[in-house]
């Protein structure tokens, strides 16, 4: 049992409100991910759950007991750090075993705490050296066994890969990933990755503002992003948000987007609800489409449009084709030498994965 | 009487620093602010009210009254000393020891002090030449047996009969001046490491 529920949290500096009413609920065994970019209030909301940062208003509660006014040692964490924070004076077997020594555990449960954690992690050979002589995989791995030896309901990790190379960074996340699946512990981890992110979490808090723009599933997220700013944040490179009007067409809807020196382009079959389409027929909308959703030929019974492709990307396994739609540039992934620079290209949508937003307000709409 | 100024005043000045360093209160800059300003309080300024203050607390004219005084007026040196020592330690290191279920003392004894052994070395010299070469405050609050040893190198050296020995004064001199050496000696190899720790990273 180690649920976590964040009742409408709130966190200002003075008059600076850094947290505005943020509510999550996560059951146990869930990977939260606090995804967001930096100013967005996803660690300050961390060292709340932690205990480092009082609560100015609304609740938390870690397994239901609200901890608002317990100190981070009543609160059954363990939390991994950025820096580490690695106690620079001790040994890695005195640095894993400081938490269990102040809680007076003994001597032979310690031993065999230790030892476990350091087989888990492969950390074994390096418990008697000191961190300034580790590397920082192996800093990351010794914080973690910190971590672990607690047996805590909560783990928090505080963009623990950040200060990794992009090599490290990527087998430290399986090995986190890994973790999570043979503990089973209930984690927030907080980051600016979206890749991290999707890689992670079995559900995504996106975060901007000191408001949570959309907390769900991560595939959910990536296909139904609640708003423009989710869908432009998750994914690399980002979804192309297309200004158009939209036409009614029985039970589908149609996007009419601009093209550059040619006539615009209709995208039919879009699904939409009737509400929705009473309230917008005709009106201005946001077209959203991921750049691995344009395919290469005009393929029958699928949206189709003809343009001229501005600059060409090739990344290896696909290539990143630029050229312009209602005014604004627009990304699509094709596979390899499909398309050249200068060239018009005839490109096919799959309008299933289509979304639409408000124009104004920015918001899905269904 | 050097020994104890030299560990009260280092104990007090660690402990000031990290409270301003990793437990920040409402006005903490401010405190620390007048805490600078006694670095450059002379020593001429605070006799007559210190004078007062130990005739008040009936300590005039003995040790423990001396080594008050310099405890007191070490404070300032030492807090600054600590204080920019552990503002580079990040604060995370604390917040993981507070996580980790350690409380202040705890935190400091375990986690703080064994890093700064650079700059207890630092503020221990400085303290220990501070105190033990003393004049003004030694010859002020002292009398008859209990003045330190520069006041009495001065009785030695100025109050002769007949011819001046100056192998006495000599000889005296260096006694006085061999504490110090041995001190230098001894722990100088840290003195610069100490002195420079927080100027550059690593």
């Amino acid at each position: 049992m180690s649920t976590l529920e964040i009742d409408r949290v709130r966190k200002s500096y003075g008059s600076l409100e850094v947290l505005k009413e943020v509510s999550i609920s996560i059951g146990t065994g869930d990977f939260l991910v606090l995804l967001g970019p930096s100013g967005c209030g996803k660690s300050t909301l961390l060292n709340m759950i932690a205990g480092l940062e009082t609560i100015t208003g609304g609740q938390i509660r870690i397994a239901g007991n609200v901890v608002n006014d317990l100190s981070p040692k009543d609160r059954d964490i363990a939390m991994v750090f950025q820096s580490y924070a690695l106690y620079p004076t001790m040994t890695v077997r005195q640095n894993i075993e400081f938490g269990m020594k102040i809680r007076r555990t003994s001597t032979a449960d310690r031993e065999r705490a230790v030892k476990a954690a350091a087989d888990m992690l492969q950390i074994t050979h390096l418990l008697e050296r000191k961190p300034s002589q580790l590397s920082g995989g192996q800093r990351q791995r010794v914080a973690m066994g910190r971590a672990i030896v607690r047996q805590p309901k909560l783990f928090l990790f505080d963009e623990p890969l950040s200060n990794l190379d992009a090599k490290l960074r990527v087998d430290m996340r399986t090995e986190i990933k890994r973790l999570h699946a043979r503990l089973g512990t209930t984690i927030v981890y907080v980051t600016h990755d979206q890749i991290e992110a999707m890689t992670l979490a079995t559900r995504v808090a996106v975060m901007k503002d000191g408001v949570v723009q959309h907390l769900d599933e991560p595939q959910a997220v990536y296909d139904r992003p609640a708003n423009v700013y989710v869908a432009r944040f998750v994914g690399a490179p980002a979804m192309n948000i297309i200004p158009g009007t939209l036409q009614v067409e029985g039970t589908t809807a149609v996007a009419v987007v601009d093209v550059m020196n040619r006539s615009p382009a209709r995208i039919p079959g879009i699904s939409i609800s009737a509400e929705a389409a009473r309230k917008y027929a005709g009106k201005k909308i946001l077209v959203g489409i991921r750049p691995e959703n344009f395919s290469i030929g005009n393929d029958a019974g699928r949206a189709s449009l003809t343009v001229d492709v501005d600059v060409v990307e090739p990344t290896g396994p696909d290539t990143l084709v630029v050229f312009q739609l209602g005014g604004v540039e627009v990304t699509a992934r094709l596979p390899p030498k499909q398309a050249s620079a200068g060239t018009p290209a005839a490109l096919s949508i799959d309008t299933s994965k289509i979304v639409l937003f408000d124009a104004d307000t920015e918001a899905r709409i269904d | 009487m050097v020994i104890p100024a030299v560990v009260l005043s280092t104990g007090v000045g660690a402990i000031n620093g990290y409270i301003l360093t990793k437990w920040r209160f409402a006005g903490s800059n401010f405190v620390f602010g007048m805490l600078l300003f006694g670095c450059f309080l002379p020593f001429q300024a605070v006799i007559l009210p210190m004078a007062q203050l130990l005739g008040a607390l009936r300590l005039s004219g003995t040790i423990p009254g001396l080594v008050l005084v310099h405890t007191v007026y070490g404070i300032s040196f030492t807090t600054l000393f600590f204080r920019n020592y552990f503002i580079t330690i990040p604060d995370e290191l604390t917040k993981a020891a507070q996580i980790d279920g350690a409380g202040f003392f705890r935190i400091f004894f375990s986690v703080m002090l064994p890093t700064a052994l650079p700059i207890i070395v630092v503020s221990c010299i400085w303290q220990f030449t501070q105190i033990w070469n003393d004049f003004l405050f030694g010859v002020s609050f002292t009398a008859g047996q209990s003045s330190p040893i520069t006041v009495a190198l001065n009785n030695i050296v100025n109050v002769t009969m007949g011819r001046k020995q100056y192998n006495v004064d000599m000889a005296a001199a260096m006694i006085a001046a061999i504490p110090t050496l041995i001190v230098y000696v001894v722990a100088g190899r840290y003195f610069v490491r100490g002195l420079t720790a927080g100027a550059v990273k690593g």
